[in-house]
């Protein structure tokens, strides 16, 4: 029974994710995601991977998105109506109500302000969510009679959740992106003790142990507390939807704390309706928030208004939070292109940037940007990097393999030398089998499943009382008969298996004559027999029966007169097949003759 | 009622529904009960919303002393009815308390819809939407092989909840069915409109209106009603006031469980716009909440209005001020929703009374059409219900229409009575290691049956059951002299598996001839045969299902001719 994964785009890259799980039988594709950094056909995984021949329909048993960032769900109306599948796609509540909006969002920046074509419509993205299951947390969906699925909170973003998928015995745990550790706005990602056969879990940060969250904020808090002091302008380009929701939460305070007067902007749009989902899906996020929303609600804020693109020449500080959050089109970059110049402003790149974007250059140090239409753009402004983004640390994912406790484990969605890195800290510490997998490569791993079979209940609860006193430590022997039927296997006791089947059962019957010297009358003969025996069989039962027989369990012994000669005493020992073993044993013993009397 | 059961013996308790919990602080805090509470994350906040009015009530009339002496037996006996014919005095107690209120709650565990519960390893509990309430949930509680559904308070209509999971009980064995209507007459449709028409009725004629309620539930549909009700029927000046410690709570909350709710406010959710269009009545300053008739009320107060208040019974809470305060004008209006009291005995201590009063009690739980209607659906193999269920109520014998109608006929139960459920364990789910499953040898009996015969050592841990490789003996060293037989007593009755099969006599007398038995003799006797070998002075008697093997006492011809037996037979 293999289960095995493929990689359709997820492998050692952060950008798509899209992975293939073939568990006993079942096929189950994990996230549906896009790579920001391409405008061709690398964007989108390549399905055909999965299958060449045939409709994605019949092969796949069901489509799992981990959460609504658009490298796990931005390809998913592509997938679902262009290259055309039309079974379950599951996701929380919250992903669902925000998947549509931000690939809405998505779409109108490609075709609308870039001009691209072949690329999905608004209805497509309609028609695609038509498709789609919600489900709460720690349900079991029971997608098909062998197939169940279980989300588990995974903090990260609003909704993110984490699947266990599961056939019989067998189950595979996908965290999607998590975080373990709580933050301003989302608890932490948690799962119970489940021991997957495969845990495959993202592993973005897989070298970095981040100090301390504290830390981070108080030097987020300074640095923009210092650009706006000395009357520069602060951009912090994010997505609409997480990081921001946190950061906001921290200036807001932060300004209350300070007293501080400088204007803070939200780009508008997406980000008040996003604020609107928080309030809306407040059971999503942590403790506090949830407890005191009925005084308070986090997400009204009083300090950070609306933006308005003229907003962006005024003179003085500001702060601005600009969607997208990798520079790569958009708000955030058309104010980067005004900002850059000054060395006055500062960006502030607080999560993440795919390779190819505007984000990843800066942060890798370029300071000469070629811009579209051949222009060289000079980024004088500080560049600052902060890792907000909520992703589990080195530690996080060791705590979480903690958790779980699975038998293999997968890294996907990273860089591949710190996979490497991670993989041999994993395989040390915790002793099970780690792949990190390429894209469109596929890993095969062996389960060694128990098979479930039903017991009768009388044959358990005999075995159960068998043996002098009932140990429930120690182990005990049982037997009885494994009846297999039409793929169903039943454990009964061998009585009930030939009654059953309707057959009889055979008695096999031994009597051994075992002479035995003995010129004593019958009786004493007997008796004598019946001290020995009792004498070395201490553990059994050894009864003298008033006709004169001898039993020692079931096991019955005679004595009668040699009929030619009077001083050679004749023992029947007669037994079934039952009881081979100890009436073997009683002819061998017996056969040896009588200890000499004393008396 | 606590004497029947020792509650520190309770492992578990299941909560359906946020009505359905008030007593748990008494469980938690006073019986030593050390188990654990399942319910929804809806039912503990609004159970808690309840409590909390519950106790902020009582606690804002303190009594400076509290008697007792009436409890005594003799001294309740004089006293008047129905004082006097109250059952159990001694065991009633005093309202509990915040503290005691939030210490039972931190003991309950969240559970969603559909999350499958283990149980010890023995049992699995799972709750299932019941439609009544936000988070209500019927349970099931099954083994592998027996289900046992328990169906309380659940509703088929589309109100703000979301749908009653009927799918998920189907093939119970057992369906314990109860929490059902209090008013099976009443139409809950009709009773609104009723409520909707009295309400404007009276507003017209310049009355106020009070409508004694809990702080959740049905209030949020009455609101839903009234805000598509109130511009066509022209009140849209007419103040809407909620009081209630719990109002503005109750009302922040509606809003947040959008995963607990109906398709349709779901959607509402995606676009993303409140549930519940009360956030908009707030907005536009129709309806006014205030967590009591002091402070800001008194001064926001204009007549005429309508006030939605508890408590229901009538017995404490504000609306006992309104009572007061309105009763004497026949132009107001008392409108009763709740169905769990009587509104005539809710009425008596505030008689004579000029103000009209209006039964509109909305009761959305199953009726018996509803109830007959899922029993046909659901198809348990029996079902349990409270006697009363069983029979037409008292006060309308001839309305047999008016009881759980079911085949086989319902089981019934009283208070008190202990109830042993019509079904029979004859199964259990055990592992077979794969090492032990690949040392069987399956043997096909008849086409399409195998048999493997398993001798394994059972390990039993949490109530699961696992088969393991029995541990090879231990050889004995080779270089050691061999001990005496007698040392060698055989350690445990290591049994041997069972025969089946008979033994043709010709082929047995070819076998026992190719063997080296050159002089076998057969005699046909009534039942079978006699094999003689003669030179050993053996005997074997084969029957139909018998075989006997009569011989001296020589071991290896023993052993060699039980082995030829054995080759016709089958070992089960």
């Amino acid at each position: 029974f293999p289960a095995f994964s493929l990689c359709a785009g997820a492998g050692q890259d952060v950008g798509r994710s899209c992975i293939l799980v073939s568990i006993a039988g079942k096929n189950v594709m994990l996230d549906c995601g896009m790579h920001m950094g391409y405008n061709d056909d690398r964007r989108f995984p390549d399905f055909s991977y999965i299958t060449q021949n045939g409709r994605l329909t019949d092969f796949l048993d069901c489509v799992i998105i981990s959460h609504f960032h658009l490298d796990h769900c931005g390809a998913l109306p592509y997938f679902s109506e262009m290259v055309g599948y039309d079974g379950p796609i599951y996701m929380t509540h919250p992903t669902k109500a925000i998947c549509p909006i931000l690939l809405e969002d998505y779409r109108k920046i490609t075709v609308d302000k870039k001009g691209e074509t072949n690329f999905f419509t608004s209805q497509m993205i309609k028609d695609c969510m038509k498709k789609v299951v919600a489900v709460h947390l720690h349900q079991t969906v029971q997608v098909d009679e062998e197939l169940e699925i279980k989300a588990y909170y995974a903090g990260h973003v609003l909704g993110a959740a984490m699947f266990q998928i599961k056939v019989g015995c067998e189950s595979v745990v996908y965290t999607g992106d998590y975080n373990m550790t709580p933050d301003r706005h989302l608890g932490a990602a948690w799962i119970d003790k489940c021991r997957p056969d495969l845990l495959i879990s993202e592993s973005t940060y897989a070298t970095t142990i981040r100090d301390s969250k504290r830390c981070r904020e108080r030097d987020f808090l300074k640095k923009v507390h210092e650009t706006v002091e000395r009357g520069g302008k602060v951009l912090i380009p994010v997505f609409a939807l997480g990081r921001a929701q946190e950061l906001c939460i921290l200036l807001e305070t932060f300004w209350e704390r300070m007293n501080l007067k400088a204007p803070i902007y939200f780009s508008t749009g997406l980000t008040e309706k996003a604020n609107h989902y928080y309030k809306l899906f407040i059971t999503w996020t942590n403790q506090k928030i949830r407890k005191t929303f009925v005084q308070r609600n986090m997400f009204e804020f009083k300090h950070i208004k609306a933006f308005d693109r003229a907003f962006a020449d005024n003179p003085g500080p500001m702060v601005v939070f600009a969607t997208p959050g990798m520079l790569h089109a958009g708000q955030s970059l058309q104010i980067f292109r005004k900002w850059a110049g000054n060395e006055k402003n500062m960006v502030i790149m607080p999560g993440y940037c795919v390779q190819g974007t505007v984000g990843h250059k800066i942060l890798s140090g370029q300071r000469k940007l070629e811009m579209e239409g051949r222009q060289i753009l000079e980024v004088k402004m500080q560049v600052e990097y902060m890792s907000f983004s909520a992703h589990a640390d080195a530690k996080g994912i060791m705590q979480l393999i903690r958790q779980a406790e699975p038998r293999n484990v997968l890294l996907v969605h990273g860089e591949a030398k710190k996979m490497e890195f991670l993989k041999q800290k994993i395989e040390q510490e915790f002793h099970v089998s780690c792949y990190m997998p390429a894209n469109g490569e596929t890993t095969t791993i062996f389960t060694n499943p128990s098979i479930p079979v039903d017991i009768s209940l009388g044959l358990l609860k005999r075995e159960a009382a068998i043996g002098p006193v009932p140990d429930a430590k120690k182990p005990k022997l049982m037997h009885g008969t494994l009846l297999m039927k039409d793929n169903s296997f039943r454990l009964v006791s061998p009585e009930q298996a030939l009654k059953e089947l309707g057959l009889a059962e055979h008695q096999l019957r031994f009597t051994c004559r075992v002479h035995i010297q003995d010129p004593r009358k019958e009786h004493e003969t007997v008796l004598r027999v019946y001290n020995h025996l009792k004498g070395v069989l201490k553990d059994y039962s050894v009864q003298h029966l008033p006709d004169g027989s001898i039993t020692v369990e079931s096991i019955l012994i005679q004595a009668t007169a040699h009929s030619e000669d009077q001083g050679t005493k004749v023992l029947l020992v007669s037994w079934t097949y039952q009881d081979e073993e100890l009436g073997s044993y009683l002819t061998s013993l017996l056969k040896k003759g009588l200890p000499q009397s004393t008396s | 009622q606590t004497e029947l059961l020792d509650l520190s013996t309770v492992d578990v308790i299941l909560i359906s529904n946020y009505h359905c919990m008030m007593a748990l602080p008494y469980i938690t805090e006073y019986t030593g009960f050390t188990g654990t509470v399942y319910a929804t994350e809806p039912t503990v906040q609004i159970g808690r919303l309840l409590m909390e009015e519950l106790v902020n009530s009582i606690e804002r009339v303190p009594k400076a002393q509290s008697a007792s002496m009436w409890k005594n037996k003799e001294v309740q006996r004089l006293l008047p009815a129905p004082l006097k014919d109250a059952v159990e005095v001694s065991m009633w107690r005093k309202c509990y308390t915040m503290p005691e209120v939030n210490a039972a709650l931190s003991k309950i565990q969240l559970v969603g819809y559909s999350q499958k519960i283990e149980l010890f390893g023995a049992v699995q509990v799972t709750p299932l939407s019941s439609g009544y309430a936000l988070g209500s949930s019927n349970w099931i509680i099954q083994s592998h092989y027996e289900k046992v559904s328990y169906v309380s308070g659940s509703s088929l209509l589309t109100t703000h909840p979301q749908p009653m999971d009927q799918a998920s009980l189907k093939n119970s064995d057992v369906l314990i069915l109860t929490g059902l209507t209090q008013i099976p007459t009443a139409n809950p449709d009709g009773m609104v409109g009723e409520f909707c028409s009295n309400l404007a009725m009276t507003v017209r004629n310049g009355g106020n209106v009070l409508v004694p309620c809990y702080p959740s539930g049905v209030i949020y549909d009455l609101l839903e009603c009234l805000y598509q009700y109130i511009d066509s029927a022209g009140l849209s000046n007419v103040p809407f006031y909620f009081i209630s410690p719990v109002a503005n709570s109750s009302l922040e909350f509606s809003q947040i469980f959008a995963e607990w709710l109906c398709h349709n406010k779901q959607t509402k959710v995606y676009l993303p716009e409140p549930p519940f269009p009360h956030a908009e009545l707030i907005q536009t300053n129709k309806l006014k909440h205030y967590p009591s008739i002091h402070g800001d009320f008194s001064n926001d107060f204009k007549q005429p209005c309508v006030v939605f208040t508890g408590h229901p019974s009538l017995r404490f809470g504000d609306v006992v001020h309104f009572m007061e305060l309105w009763g004497k004008s026949s132009l107001n209006t008392v409108i009763f929703t709740e169905p769990d009291f009587s509104y005539l005995d809710a009425l008596a201590p505030y008689q004579p009374l000029a103000m009209k009063c209006v039964y509109c009690p909305i009761d959305t739980r199953l009726n018996f059409i509803q109830v007959s209607k899922l029993l046909k659906e659901v198809q348990p193999l029996h079902v349990v219900c409270p006697e009363q269920y069983t029979q037409p109520p008292p006060t309308q014998s001839h309305r047999t229409d008016l009881m759980v109608d079911c085949q086989p006929p319902a089981m019934s139960y009283r208070r008190a009575e202990v109830l042993t459920l019509p079904y029979k364990r004859r199964y259990e789910k055990i592992e077979i290691m794969p090492d032990l499953a690949d040392s069987l040898v399956p043997l096909e009996i008849k086409p399409g049956i195998s048999l493997a015969t398993v001798s394994a050592v059972l390990h039993t841990k949490d109530n699961k059951h696992v088969l393991q490789l029995p541990p090879k003996p231990p050889q004995p060293p080779a270089s050691k002299k061999r001990k005496r037989v007698s040392d060698d007593v055989p350690e445990c009755k290591a049994l041997k598996p069972l025969l089946s099969g008979s033994i043709p006599v010709d082929q047995f007398v070819q076998t026992l001839e190719k063997h080296g038995f050159s002089d076998v003799k057969v005699e046909d006797t009534a039942k079978g045969h006699i094999v003689l070998l003669q030179e050993a002075e053996t005997l074997i008697q084969l029957e139909e299902d018998s075989t006997h093997i009569i011989c001296d006492n020589d071991e290896p011809l023993r052993v060699k001719l039980r082995d030829l037996v054995l080759k016709f037979l089958q070992k089960f």
